[in-house]
């Protein structure tokens, strides 16, 4: 537990000191001051416009808000990608593991503190910034999307499994395949959720299936798919008047395969590193 | 401890086809500073992790302070410098130190006491402060000899500790491991730079293409025997078949007798003999093999580059 917490301490203090999480930080507040400015004056815009339906005024607000949403979940996921990415392999290949792992900690301490300390740190920008738009939607627009708690916590499940495939890939491939590796799983779900969207809308089965076969590859998206369903008016999410409304909204059981997934990974990882020559 | 500190027996280990070191077995004692040499790629750095657990053997089995290659306790008693030590450049020196303490399960004013006194050991103190990257070749190879230092170890592993250092920074080193001796510390030392073997150590194995070739106590007699070279007036053909009661290998040629002697001890001896004789002594030179010449007859002509 000593060398856990010691491992976690470091990898934070190392984040506060290297100027990626500065550079991640910098540009999500940019994107949260263009955000608000941009929310802003579709507010003024409404304001001059009173003849809108309520029910019209209200689905626009929702819909801007959940993009700024979506722009949080891209910023979380580049930013679980490339913060962690040469943790395990870069420290591999320069030769500070032999230092680490000849002290007397276990193998499996040093990564589960890495991975603990990227997973906080992750976790943290990503409700930094989903904060940060959600204080402007209530500031600016009053509006407050509904079931913020299980949306936030899906993205945040999607950042923990990115991370953990990340630590994983740290374990034994390089820095830059591993950066590949995973934002190419990512890539494949994306695509594998439009291909299944369009198959629902189109009653295409076989479109459908590949979707749900790519979902269950790399089921990062589908936790966005489902969190953008949950932080939506139902109206909204029925009438799909938006590209955050899913025709086809994952199942619940996808949330247990997504965290039975990270686990899995994350032992994978740990008996790849423990038997890993350094 | 009453037993050998290391232990090894048949390790081997290989990476797909190639052997990167064969059944190599030792043992190494309490307070002994011991010498592991061989050429680039010879297994050196290899047997070294094995021993420290960092690498699995393929074959054969060992032991470290009495405990399994890689347990975790024995770990805690044994600091270890790798070859081009790294570490996240952008700690400053003390705060490396304090890390790498926590990792040792120190803590508090202990190690905070610690820290100091080893910054005051590797003359750093006044660069605590700064960030590693800042630091010169020389500082961050200290520093890192500090950290192997952090725990008060019983076994200290040291893989190439001089590289990058100007001379007073490999006196300090020598000075150090001289102290890690008197104190009844193991020290088991990888290095090319012979001398600093030679000036330092107590035994050295030779390791070629990973199997170990030959074994050299440096205060034992094979090691302080003399090659003595004799100018000698006209003496009769007897004088060779005598001299070898001195010694051995005596042979004359181009002038010179020369013959290899077991210590210098011999060499009184051997002046009276000739002048009993008769023989006319205007030369004589004796030179202990230095470290350089045994690893190069050990290694072989095959072993030298290009």
């Amino acid at each position: 537990m000593r060398g856990f917490l010691t491992v976690v301490h470091l990898t934070l203090h190392e984040a506060l000191r290297r100027r990626v999480l500065l550079a991640a930080l910098v540009c999500g507040m940019a994107f949260l001051l263009l955000d608000g400015l941009g929310l802003r004056a579709v507010v003024r815009d409404l304001q001059q416009n009173p003849g809108m339906p309520l029910l019209q005024r209200r689905m626009l607000l929702s819909m801007f808000v959940l993009a700024g949403l979506f722009a949080v979940n891209f910023l979380s996921v580049m930013t679980a990608v490339l913060l962690p990415v040469d943790t395990l392999s870069g420290e591999i290949a320069s030769g500070v593991m032999q230092t680490l792992a000849s002290k007397p900690v276990r193998r499996g301490e040093i990564l589960l503190g890495k991975w603990a300390a990227y997973v906080v740190l992750v976790g943290g920008y990503l409700l930094l910034l989903a904060g940060g738009v959600l204080v402007e939607a209530r500031l600016l627009a009053r509006v407050t999307p509904p079931h913020l708690l299980s949306g936030l916590s899906l993205m945040t499940l999607e950042g923990l499994l990115i991370v953990t495939l990340v630590i994983a890939g740290g374990t034994r491939l390089g820095t830059v395949t591993t950066g590949v590796v995973v934002l190419g799983l990512h890539g494949l779900a994306f695509i594998g959720n439009w291909v299944e969207q369009i198959g629902t809308l189109a009653g295409n089965d076989a479109a459908r299936s590949i979707g749900t076969v790519a979902s269950l590859v790399m089921p990062s998206e589908a936790m966005w798919q489902l969190a953008a369903s949950r932080m939506q008016p139902p109206l909204m999410r029925e009438l799909h008047v938006s590209p955050f409304s899913p025709a086809s909204v994952p199942s619940p059981a996808m949330v247990a395969w997504a965290a039975g997934y990270a686990v899995v990974v994350l032992l994978i990882a740990l008996r790849l590193f423990r038997r890993r020559p350094l | 401890m009453a037993g050998p500190v290391i232990e090894a027996l048949g390790l081997s280990k290989r990476f797909g086809a190639k052997t990167a070191v064969a059944e190599l077995s030792l043992e190494v004692r309490a307070g002994e500073v011991f010498g592991f040499l061989g050429p680039n790629g010879a297994g050196k750095t290899t047997s070294l992790k094995m021993l420290l657990g960092l690498i699995e053997p393929t074959a054969g089995a060992g032991r470290v302070l009495g405990a399994p290659l890689g347990d975790r306790r024995a770990r805690a008693r044994i600091g270890f410098l790798p070859e081009h030590f790294r570490f996240q450049e952008w700690l400053t020196g003390r705060e490396l130190l304090w890390f790498h303490g926590r990792l040792f399960g120190l803590g508090g004013v202990r190690l905070a006491a610690r820290i100091d006194e080893l910054l005051a050991r590797v003359d750093l103190l006044d660069a605590a402060h700064r960030r590693l990257r800042e630091y010169s070749k020389g500082m961050l190879q200290r520093i890192g000899l500090a950290q192997a230092l952090l725990a008060g170890p019983a076994l200290v592993f040291l893989d190439e500790p001089t590289s990058g250092l100007d001379p007073l920074g490999r006196l300090m080193v020598r000075d150090i491991i001289g102290e890690l001796r008197r104190d009844g510390v193991a020290v088991f030392l990888n290095s090319h730079l012979l001398g600093e073997v030679e000036a330092t150590c107590d035994r050295v194995v030779f390791l070629k293409e990973g199997r170990t070739v030959h074994e050299l106590a440096l205060a034992g007699s094979a090691a302080a025997a003399l090659t003595v070279e004799l100018r000698l007036g006209p003496h009769d053909g007897g004088l060779l078949e005598g001299l070898q009661r001195f010694g051995r290998d005596a042979v004359e040629a181009e002038g010179w007798v020369q013959v290899t002697v077991e210590g210098e001890e011999s060499l009184p001896a051997l002046v009276r003999w000739l002048i009993a004789r008769g023989v006319d002594l205007y030369e004589l030179r004796a030179r202990r093999k230095s470290l350089e010449t045994w690893f190069l007859e050990v290694m072989g002509e095959d072993q030298r580059p290009g």
